[in-house]
């Protein structure tokens, strides 16, 4: 029995890791993208992330308050991934994109300013108290996995994030879109004397950044709930995971959020005091070892 | 290659009034303004060593906060472990910790510029962050460890005297003198052959290495620079606070030691402290006019970015001869 019982466990520390890797890749992804497409490291990512979050949390509640049937619930989750895309919309034509011709100091000063103001912007709007959207969580009830009840919800968060990868990846790689913002990712100058709209595609590929982290706080909010100071850690950990997988490159995204998905599962579990500085420390040796991370391209 | 005569001579004529306005002021302005001015002071170091590396060297660090940190840690667990509260003691374990830490983070950090450099000092920054918050049992965790009010130079706080008379008066003065040789010596590094080299290294690495220069043993040197500086911040910071917690090893506060000295304008000497200055004001008078402060602080930097991206000092410095030939 007692074989069995750690198989059990296992699975639910690897289901555990998979839930933190599918987030975590949402909101990578989407700063890897950024900075593939725009050579810009952009600090207020994560606070795109925690717009998401609340901006679902606050649609689910008042759903709820109406009493919605459970199932419309569900069409709510987009909200937060399109409030945090047309929020990217908004921001890159008017603050980032007077400052591409100039030192990439300024580039990230910029958006770590960006960063304040959003930080604030979410205590304004949503109040200082966290947001909940537990209601989500419960419609799904739980399965159990031999004696331990797992939540179903947790499954829903990494099929969504399953989606999304694939849905990405068939973006990036088949469509004319892909060609585009490939094309421009590795040669700007090139593409734009080839006749890419240049400005054109730095919007669309920073709105599509802003998409995935936006629906990175939604997917995972009902299971967490959104609380003030969630971008900031989220961002960090983003850092962690494409310094690893290799900025600019969504493979090592995905392989960078799995890494250290699994890492924090089990730091969390085995070893809660070291596991965040585990994570940074691997971060750093990824770096010194292999800057461009262990999928990105050589620098 | 030493500084002009006539640059010298003119860096003198404006430090010298500016030192005595320091002196005097605590004779005029109340004591809780004298401890503001303090912290500003403080401030003010440690971005005049952070700008070593950015304005000087042409590395952005993120990771600042680290030696900050160790400085003001370093004077927690001389008090907490040793049961010492002399403040030449506290300077000396500050400066040695921040030492060490900025030539271990350093050595692994000069083999990258650019985004890598901030990269790296930041994840470098952020293990101390999550060890000082996760050992709670040796560091306090978030709440942090208290530091009592130092004896300086051997001579304790007068029995009874109010915390806050001796740190707007004695430990005012203490500070400033530490300041005003911070920053005479910060003058004489950048000025001398090694600044210049820093600065050849700035404007052309590729060149700098063809004449000879050993370009990552130039940059770990003023990494480690930098870092004791910055780490002497943290040190006489925290006597003044009467706390440390986790927040100031935090990457967060590596940006506002970067906020300081864009404020002020990092192609300039004298930037980096009129920023670490002002911020304080900034932020002090943010923080007690709206809880909002940080979007405050967000909306003046995304300004200073995009409209004076010279900072204070560095706008005065382009608008001073405009005006003269104006009049």
């Amino acid at each position: 029995m007692g074989h069995v019982r750690a198989v059990d466990d296992l699975l639910v520390h690897l289901l555990n890791a998979l839930l933190y890797a599918s987030v975590l890749f949402l909101i990578a992804g989407g700063l890897s993208l950024i900075y593939g497409v725009m050579r810009i490291v952009n600090l207020a990512h994560g606070n795109l992330y925690a717009v998401g979050a609340y901006a679902t949390a606050w649609a689910v509640g008042r759903a709820l308050g109406s009493g919605q049937p459970s199932l419309t619930l569900y069409l709510l989750l987009p909200v937060g991934a399109i409030t945090a895309a047309a929020l990217g919309a908004i921001l890159e034509p008017t603050l980032l994109r007077p400052l591409y011709k100039r030192a990439e100091e300024y580039q990230l000063l910029i958006t770590f300013g960006l960063l304040l103001i959003l930080e604030d912007l979410l205590r304004l709007i949503f109040g200082p108290y966290p947001l909940s959207a537990s209601g989500l969580y419960e419609t799904v009830g739980s399965l159990s996995i031999g004696d331990s009840v797992y939540p179903g919800y947790n499954l829903v968060v990494v099929v969504v994030g399953g989606i999304a990868a694939a849905a990405l990846w068939a973006l990036i790689y088949k469509t004319k879109f892909g060609v585009i913002l490939r094309a421009t990712s590795q040669d700007m100058r090139m593409a734009s004397a080839l006749g890419v709209n240049v400005n054109r595609v730095y919007m669309q590929a920073f709105t599509l950044g802003c998409f995935m982290a936006g629906l990175g706080g939604a997917i995972i909010v009902p299971e967490q709930g959104a609380v003030l100071g969630m971008g900031v850690d989220a961002l960090i950990l983003a850092f962690v995971v494409v310094v690893i997988g290799g900025l600019g490159s969504l493979e090592g995204a995905l392989l960078g959020a799995l890494m250290v998905g699994i890492v924090r599962e089990f730091g969390i579990a085995f070893f809660p005091e070291v596991e965040l500085a585990i994570l940074y420390f691997m971060a750093a040796v990824v770096l010194l070892i292999r800057p461009a991370g262990l999928l990105g391209r050589p620098v | 290659m030493s500084p002009s005569i006539a640059s010298r001579k003119r860096a003198l004529f404006c430090a010298v009034p500016i030192g005595v306005v320091l002196f005097f002021l605590p004779l005029v302005i109340a004591p809780y303004q004298v401890t503001l001015l303090a912290y500003g002071l403080i401030f003010a170091i440690a971005a005049l060593g952070f700008n070593l590396l950015l304005g000087y060297t042409g590395l952005l660090s993120f990771g600042h906060s680290a030696y900050f940190g160790m400085g003001a840690y370093a004077v927690a667990f001389v008090v907490k472990y040793l049961n010492i509260t002399s403040m030449e003691v506290f300077l000396l374990g500050g400066t040695l910790a921040s030492a060490t830490i900025a030539a271990l983070f350093g050595f692994l950090c000069v083999r990258y510029t650019r985004i890598f450099f901030g990269i790296l000092t930041m994840a470098l920054s952020q293990v101390l962050w999550s060890l000082a918050f996760k050992f709670y049992w040796f560091t306090g965790g978030s709440d942090g460890l208290r530091v009592p009010t130092p004896s300086l130079l051997g001579v304790a706080i007068p029995e009874g005297q109010d915390k806050m008379i001796f740190l707007a008066h004695r430990y005012y003065y203490y500070v400033l003198v530490i300041f005003l040789v911070g920053v005479a010596v910060m003058w004489i590094i950048v000025h001398s052959p090694f600044g210049k080299t820093l600065q050849a290294i700035r404007d052309n690495e590729t060149r700098a290495e063809f004449v000879g220069v050993q370009v990552w043993r130039y940059r770990w040197i003023a990494f480690v620079v930098s870092g004791i500086y910055t780490g002497l911040a943290g040190t006489l910071w925290v006597p003044l606070n009467g706390l440390t917690t986790p927040d100031i090893l935090h990457w967060t506060f590596s940006g506002k030691i970067v906020f300081f000295t864009v404020l002020g304008g990092f192609q300039t000497f004298v930037g980096p402290i009129i920023g670490g200055v002002v911020y304080n004001y900034l932020e002090t008078y943010a923080v007690g006019y709206t809880v909002y402060w940080q979007m405050v602080l967000g909306v003046v930097l995304v300004l200073l970015v995009l409209i004076l991206p010279a900072g204070i000092a560095g706008t005065a410095g382009r608008l001073v001869p405009k005006l003269r030939r104006a009049a």
